[in-house]
């Protein structure tokens, strides 16, 4: 055993000094590789991340909203659903939402206002998301004009920013009163935008669900898994993309890497010619060659990944924010948590590191296999 | 002891370009004997060393070292064989370049297993030996031809092989670093090496430790010296 590794250890000891023997051409190699591990590593972790941030945030979200629809497009409901809700057994509360969109043109951004349920904003003040904050430069105590329903211009004042910490889904955010919101957006006596519901036992949501359409035909009923759903589709179908715009990078390194390793030089089939004349055998050829692979791919599927998980938790995926992220103006800024899918990268692995090792040792095999008296004849 | 018995070798057989570079050929290289193998360039010499040093196969006739038939051996196990019994000494000396003539001497042994330290300390004899201890760590390409030279001897030692083959050993070198070669040649064979040397450099078959001389014509010994 202690000869086997010290025959590892040899030949790996030989590697590295024919590595750094030809130290340009194999900086330039790691250099590309790492960038490659780096672009997809970057978006398996970023994608990862937001989905997984999503969720995160999703989950303290209602577990069922109840929307009613005029002629296929959302409408306000009635209040006095609520009650009739309520009736159903195994509905634990029922509340109505007053919120909607308002497109700002100072900005060119679209806000989702929103009345909280409870501490909300005194009449004429607003809470508003750090994406807010950052296109209108506004700060604790300054005022924002919004055009009210009947044209007239509404002043309110910033009375508190939200935490970065929610900016995912808070970016965009303008918490208001509900008199300041009947102001912008026009009375809604005893309507609301959405009802919220909850349930006692989450296995009867479908069941519950069901009992709302049934009572009330002009509903949609939106589940918080329905919304799981779609925002994990969402990124996975942004991340997709991502990857397929990378396939084109990856298939010219697959080229790259297949012609080098393809082809060797003069020099190295000299070389390998000296090892066998002075007793290498072939496997020992393959051994040293397949290290030569192991050592490059691998140094750059950890230098890439690593690159990688700085540059997506660290600087929250800049390359691919807007790609990823995919809001029009109020990009979210957020720090991501850190979250690794380890089958992702695994695959990553299994679609880098080893198609270049068997792209490295195969014309190696090719050349070690031939006699070693061509050194006795003078090759150089 | 080994012997060749109606050892041949064709390159490209049965293709237009067929060439018979050794016939049929039986011949002795007695053990603990110095022994030069003459002859013109394209004789023959070195597909006879390849032949002996396991590194090409015959196309025919069979040959034993040191009473073992290597001829119909897997590949694995003529490596093993060419590795612990011969020692080769190369015409263009064959260093690797970009290594220090230490890593090229110790080069041999890596895939034994044995120590890296236990093999330095074995090459640093041998640099004593061939007075280049303070060439160990230089880098080959730095070297003059008479110290590449001793490296190539150096490395042919490494695993204490128990023949030495030289191809043409003096073929860039003056003639005192050749007579110095043939010195060095004598000290083996006096140690208990077989040694066998091809060269038509007279200065290598009229070397006075040269116990036996053959000579090769067109692939075929013609004639027995000394």
């Amino acid at each position: 055993m202690a000869s086997w590794i010290d025959r590892q250890k040899n030949v790996l000891d030989f590697t590295l000094s024919s590595l750094l023997r030809r130290k340009g051409k194999n900086l330039a190699l790691l250099a590309v590789y790492t960038l490659l591990v780096f672009l997809m590593a970057s978006v398996m972790l970023a994608t990862s991340a937001i989905r997984k941030e999503a969720s995160t945030v999703l989950r303290e979200a209602p577990e069922m909203v109840v929307q009613r629809t005029v002629a296929g497009r959302q409408d306000p409901i009635p209040l006095a659903y609520l009650e009739k809700i309520r009736d159903i057994a195994g509905v634990v509360s029922s509340d109505g939402r007053l919120w909607g969109y308002y497109y700002d043109p100072v900005v060119g951004a679209n806000y989702t206002l929103l009345v909280p349920r409870e501490d909300g904003p005194d009449p004429g003040t607003v809470t508003i998301g750090p994406g807010v904050a950052r296109a209108r430069m506004a700060s604790t105590g300054d005022t924002l004009e919004f055009k009210g329903a009947s044209g007239a211009l509404i002043e309110l004042v910033v009375g508190d920013i939200l935490s970065t910490d929610s900016e995912l889904v808070a970016s965009d955010l303008v918490l208001l009163s509900a008199a300041d919101y009947g102001a912008i957006f026009g009375p809604a006596d005893g309507l609301a935008t959405d009802l919220v519901v909850r349930v006692a036992n989450p296995r009867e949501l479908q069941t519950i669900a069901l009992k709302i359409a049934e009572r009330f035909p002009d509903t949609r009923i939106i589940l918080r898994d329905e919304m799981l759903r779609t925002y994990d589709a969402v990124f996975s179908w942004r991340g997709g993309i991502l990857a397929i715009l990378l396939f084109g990078v990856v298939l010219a390194f697959v080229i790259v890497s297949w012609d080098k390793a393809s082809g060797l030089s003069q020099e190295e089939r000299r070389e390998i010619g000296i090892l066998k004349a002075v007793g290498w055998e072939t496997s020992d050829v393959i051994l040293m060659k397949f290290w030569e692979g192991a050592v490059v791919s691998l140094s750059a599927y950890f230098i890439g990944v690593l690159l990688a998980y700085i540059h997506v938790f660290f600087f929250s995926a800049r390359l691919f924010a807007p790609v990823l992220k995919g809001w029009a103006v109020l990009y979210p800024q957020f720090r991501l948590i850190p979250f690794i899918d380890a089958s992702q990268l695994t695959a990553l692995f299994f679609l880098t590191v080893v198609p270049y090792a068997v792209a490295t040792i195969i014309p190696s095999w090719r050349a070690s296999v031939t006699d070693p008296d061509a050194v006795m004849k003078g090759i150089r | 002891m080994i012997t060749l018995d109606k050892a041949r070798k064709v390159f490209s057989q049965g293709k237009p370009n067929e060439f018979v570079a050794l016939h049929e050929t039986s011949l002795v290289i007695e053990a603990d004997r110095l022994t030069v193998i003459r002859g013109p360039s394209g004789s023959g010499k070195t597909t006879l060393l390849s032949l002996i040093g396991c590194m090409a196969r015959p196309t025919s006739g069979r040959i034993h070292v040191l009473g073992r038939e290597i001829t119909s051996l897997p590949e694995r196990f003529l490596t093993e064989i060419r590795r612990k019994t011969f020692g080769f000494i190369f015409q263009q000396f064959n260093l690797i370049p970009g290594l220090t003539a230490l890593e090229n001497v110790i080069l041999p042994a890596y895939p034994t297993g044995e120590r890296r330290s236990s093999l330095e300390r074995r090459a640093a004899g041998l640099f004593e030996l061939f007075n280049l201890a303070s060439k160990a760590r230089s880098r080959v390409e730095w070297l003059s031809g008479g110290e590449a030279q001793r490296v190539t001897i150096a490395r042919a030692l490494i695993n204490d092989p128990a023949v030495v083959i030289a191809d043409e050993p003096t073929a860039h070198l003056d003639s005192k670093l050749s007579r110095e070669f043939m010195d060095t040649m004598g000290r083996l064979r006096n140690e208990g090496r077989t040694v066998l040397i091809a060269s038509h450099d007279p200065l290598v078959y009229e070397h006075p430790a040269v116990e036996r001389v053959f000579h090769i014509r067109d692939g075929r010994i013609d004639g027995d010296g000394r």
